[in-house]
């Protein structure tokens, strides 16, 4: 049994006063919401081999992991990486993942950081191969043979003289009793057997069969049920409540209220379900929210935290004595996650000690959160990891396990609390609204000379990290402050260039104190983000900032290249410099016989329907990734609606290790941008949230004709491993609006692409 | 409250609950099912499908006494891990899912289709699966598993 030590000892013990993680997540608020991913000590040191890899006598080994599965297919992959580097077949891996009594800390699972921080020089993989280094010597020591000169094959080491032995037989069950080395050899993709294989999702089956666990099938002896009431508006407060309201409902055990949080709890879950319906709060009213018509206009005039990405300090004079200046200004709306199970979660608190079951994509700091909520030691918390359905980012499952908690400490005994598809919309930290404002100038040969982009992002909350559980929703209400906005002007740029979230386009030189790692070659550049508060709590959501702000880059270096008379393709080629990025470029065009050509198409119809071609690239986060996607639609100039015939992507993320695992991330993340594209949007009025369900808030169905889907993916086998979840989805909003444009000749500068705004931007073409 | 009974993937039960009480709740909490699923409780979204009499009902808008003593199938209940139904077994061929808690929905509402129209056109599978959601968006694999079941019964 390991010693349990808490976070807090362990600062504590080593002095260390570390209140934050990186670097950047000391200067940036949006990178603190966004939360942390990397490798943290706990009481499971993860410099330790015996906190990842365990072999048991029969030779089957367990695999601990903080990078779990809820959907997107960590579980298969990692359990292909430790049967890799160890040299056993899958069946013989038990992969457990993301529980604080079992599995290292490692921060969330998110920011498509789960390969590049288990897949290529720590943690998880160098874990394994030290394992396999480590048999290894011990078998050498066993045969009396040096280990270079012994062979692997699934789990036996052999002689040339035809002796052998097992891992099993070697290491009995017992511990290794040694660190991790950084320096145990991975086996490369060259000598790959069980990696890069497109070896099925280990959990199809039970999926299929409807036998396979969600967090919304734990069952706990003696489970109560438990519903929250949310405040009807944004702000509301609880005034008083009418116990009476609910005494007619059988099975009711508790009214739950801490501060401004309101929960009943009940035997069976549809008396919770009554209750909650039936309670009677007044509730004295919310401070408004601001017009929605207008949003966008609001957010600018606001106070705003300001990040200063890249200034090469000459752009105001440039844009000042051309002409002419290039401008166009885009908005991203509010986004939903809109999980399609409702979030649920299952906690038992007892008085010395509570556990969690929970779909958060971060154990540990929910396990802080839930600690600081219901006022137990640390180390007296458990928080299991249980998948819950497709997240997408923060959805409500961290919110929900903090309902849970609260509900079953009031009652002392296990409460499942599933929220309802109105709590979830309301519950949830959607994607930021944004607004992207760009200018460029061009050479006396239509080359870019100057881009200069200003963006403004609402923020609110965001995930709740280790020490901010009033970052969602419940926390909040049960007294915790969010993380919020405090104005500041920007400071010039410093360190190196942090494009994480995509805020500099790929093609800027992005220089910093004279190293520029920007993918592009614009020298006069410069970059200014504004963090605004929001009336919503905000979090992320698939490619959070990158999708937005990938969206206005693309779009608008498509409108540069139209005034410039350009092919989009041969002019984005123009002014980038990283192999990696024209690589997916040149790869996207020639797949999809790109029809090389400025836009708009010449001779289109200005009625009926008509198609066009759009191109869109993406560096993610500057260096996780890189695609480039081609996208063909058809436009009805009557009605207004977008169809989107075709997608062609050319995609690069390193070695990939299961290719069908990839392609099912791509196919997904295309369509779920297509939806997001074309219709999703939180809508307000002056008082609350109005999209609060699927009829209120749009999201394309099964049912729609499915455009075809090519994938080029290119295969990089000695660079390291990126993620691959996101990047596809960043880029969908600029290749549609691009091949809007050029079927039409009409922009597109808001999303989503609703009919009536296609029908209005075609209403004002020129 | 009165017991009801409820024939379920082929067994009997007796449950104790208010008659109002949802299908779908009675499914999860008193059965332990994992098939049907809470997505919206609106029936609005599909994830609480189950098959009355073979057609398709959505649990979470359904009282339980609604189902008295007729034949409720769950997605658990059309095969097993080790012998999966047909369509299942496409399902599993194609890879068609991601997180998979929307395909109750997805492969009953096929399944339902298909065996009252084994010939039943794109059109018909997008009418068919027009109020069914799957937010991790695995449309591509799911409608070529759906068509791969349907050429098994060619």
């Amino acid at each position: 049994m390991k010693k349990r030590i808490s976070r807090r000892d362990f600062l504590r013990t080593t002095g260390a006063l570390v209140v934050c993680f990186s670097a950047a997540a000391c200067i940036d608020p949006l990178a603190i919401a966004q939360g942390p991913f990397d490798t943290h000590p706990s009481h499971i040191d993860p410099d330790k081999l015996d906190s990842w890899i365990a072999v048991a006598s029969d030779g089957t080994v367990t695999a601990y992991t903080g990078k779990c599965d809820f959907g997107q297919g960590m579980y298969t992959v990692q359990t292909q990486l430790v049967a890799e580097e160890l040299c056993i077949p899958i069946h013989k891996v038990k992969l457990v993942q993301c529980d604080t009594s079992v599995t290292p800390d490692q921060g969330t699972t998110s920011g498509s950081q789960s390969t590049p921080t288990n897949f290529n020089t720590r943690n998880l993989a160098q874990a394994a191969a030290t394992a396999r280094e480590a048999l290894g010597g011990m078998a050498a020591q066993r045969l009396g043979v040096p280990a270079d000169q012994l062979t692997i094959e699934d789990g036996v080491f052999s002689a040339k003289d035809g002796r052998h032995v097992s891992y099993g037989e070697l290491i009995q069950g017992k511990h290794f009793n040694m660190a991790v080395n950084p320096a145990a050899k991975r086996r490369s993709p060259g000598e790959w057997k069980v990696l890069g294989k497109p070896v099925p999702s280990l959990d199809r089956v039970a999926l299929m069969t409807g036998t396979f666990e969600f967090v919304h099938n734990v069952h706990v002896p003696g489970m109560l049920h438990g519903r929250v009431v949310r405040p009807p508006e944004s702000g509301a407060t609880v005034g008083s409540l009418d116990e009476k309201s609910v005494q007619h409902i059988s099975g009711l055990i508790k009214i739950v209220v801490r501060n401004n949080f309101v929960g009943v709890v009940a035997e069976q879950q549809w008396q919770a379900a009554q209750a909650a319906k039936a309670l009677k709060v007044i509730w004295k009213p919310g401070t408004g929210l601001p017009p929605q018509r207008n949003f966008y206009d609001h957010m600018r005039t606001q106070p705003s935290r300001d990040a200063m990405l890249v200034n090469s300090n000459d752009v105001d004079d440039k844009l000042k004595s051309a002409s002419p200046v290039l401008g166009a200004t885009y908005s991203h709306p509010y986004q939903a996650h809109g999980s399609i199970g409702s979030s649920c979660a299952v906690a038992d608190v007892q008085a010395d000690h509570a556990t969690v079951w929970s779909a958060t994509q971060s154990v540990y700091p929910t396990q802080h959160g839930v600690s600081t909520l219901i006022g137990l030691p640390l180390d007296g918390v458990r928080v299991v990891f249980v998948r819950g359905a497709g997240c997408y980012g923060l959805n409500a499952a961290d919110t929900v396990s903090y309902d849970a908690a609260l509900m079953s400490q009031a009652v002392g005994k296990p409460v499942r609390v599933q929220l309802t598809r109105q709590d979830e919309f309301i519950s949830e930290n959607y994607g930021s609204a944004c607004v992207i404002e760009q200018r460029a100038v061009l050479d006396t040969n239509g080359a870019i000379e100057v881009w200069d982009c200003e963006t403004w992002v609402a923020s609110l909350g965001g995930r709740p990290g280790y020490e901010k559980p009033g970052n969602v929703i419940t926390g909040m209400l049960a007294g915790f402050d969010p993380e919020t906005i405090t104005p500041r002007a920007a400071a010039e740029p410093a360190g190196e260039l942090r494009n994480g979230n995509n805020a500099v386009p790929s093609y800027m030189r992005g220089c910093v104190n004279d190293k520029c790692a920007g993918a592009g070659s614009i020298r006069s550049e410069r970059v200014l983000m504004h963090s605004v508060k929001s009336p919503f709590f905000t979090g992320p959501l698939r490619s959070p900032l990158r999708l937005q702000n990938t969206f206005a880059h693309e779009c608008f270096m498509d409108e540069i290249s139209a005034h410039a008379k350009a092919d989009p393709v041969a002019y984005r080629l123009q002014h980038l410099r990283e192999t990696r990025i024209i690589d997916v470029v040149k790869g996207a065009a020639k797949a999809a016989n790109w029809d090389a050509r400025p836009s708009p198409k010449p001779g289109a119809a200005r009625t009926g329907k008509v198609t066009g071609r759009g191109i869109a690239c993406v560096a993610y986060e500057g260096d996780n990734g890189y695609a480039a996607l081609v996208a063909e639609v058809e436009v009805n100039q009557a009605s207004g609606e977008v169809y989107a015939q075709r997608f062609v992507i050319s995609h690069d993320c390193g070695p990939i290790s299961n290719p069908d695992g990839l392609r099912n991330q791509i196919e997904g993340g295309i369509l779920q941008g297509m939806s997001r594209a074309l219709g999703e949007e939180i809508t307000w009025d002056d008082r609350k949230v109005t999209s609060i369900d699927w009829e209120s808030y749009n999201t394309l169905p099964l049912g729609i004709q499915v455009p075809a889907i090519e994938c080029v993916l290119l295969e990089r086998p000695s660079e390291k491993a990126t993620g691959a979840g996101e990047t596809a989805i960043t880029l969908v909003a600029a290749a549609i609006g691009n091949a809007i444009f050029d079927a039409t000749g009409a922009r597109l500068r808001e999303v989503p692409f609703t009919p009536e705004r296609v029908k209005a931007a075609l209403a004002s073409r020129g | 409250m009165a017991a009801i009974s409820l024939r379920v993937n082929g067994h009997v039960h007796a449950v104790d609950v208010d008659p109002q009480t949802p299908l779908l709740y009675v499914l999860s909490d008193e059965l332990h099912l994992r098939g049907p699923k809470f997505g919206c409780g609106l029936a609005q979204c599909g994830a609480c499908t189950v098959l009355v009499h073979g057609e398709v009902r959505r649990s979470c808008v359904m009282p339980v006494s609604a189902v008295r003593d007729q034949e409720v199938t769950t997605l658990e209940g059309l095969g097993t891990p080790e012998h999966p139904h047909a369509i299942q077994q496409a399902f599993i061929d194609e890879g068609a899912a991601q997180c998979g808690f929307c395909l109750s929905g997805v492969i009953l509402t096929a399944k339902n289709l298909l065996d009252e129209n084994p010939k039943a056109s794109d059109e018909d599978i997008r009418d068919a699966t027009g109020s069914i959601l799957c937010r991790c968006f695995a449309h591509t694999r799911m409608i070529s598993a759906i068509k791969r079941y349907q050429r098994s019964r060619a």
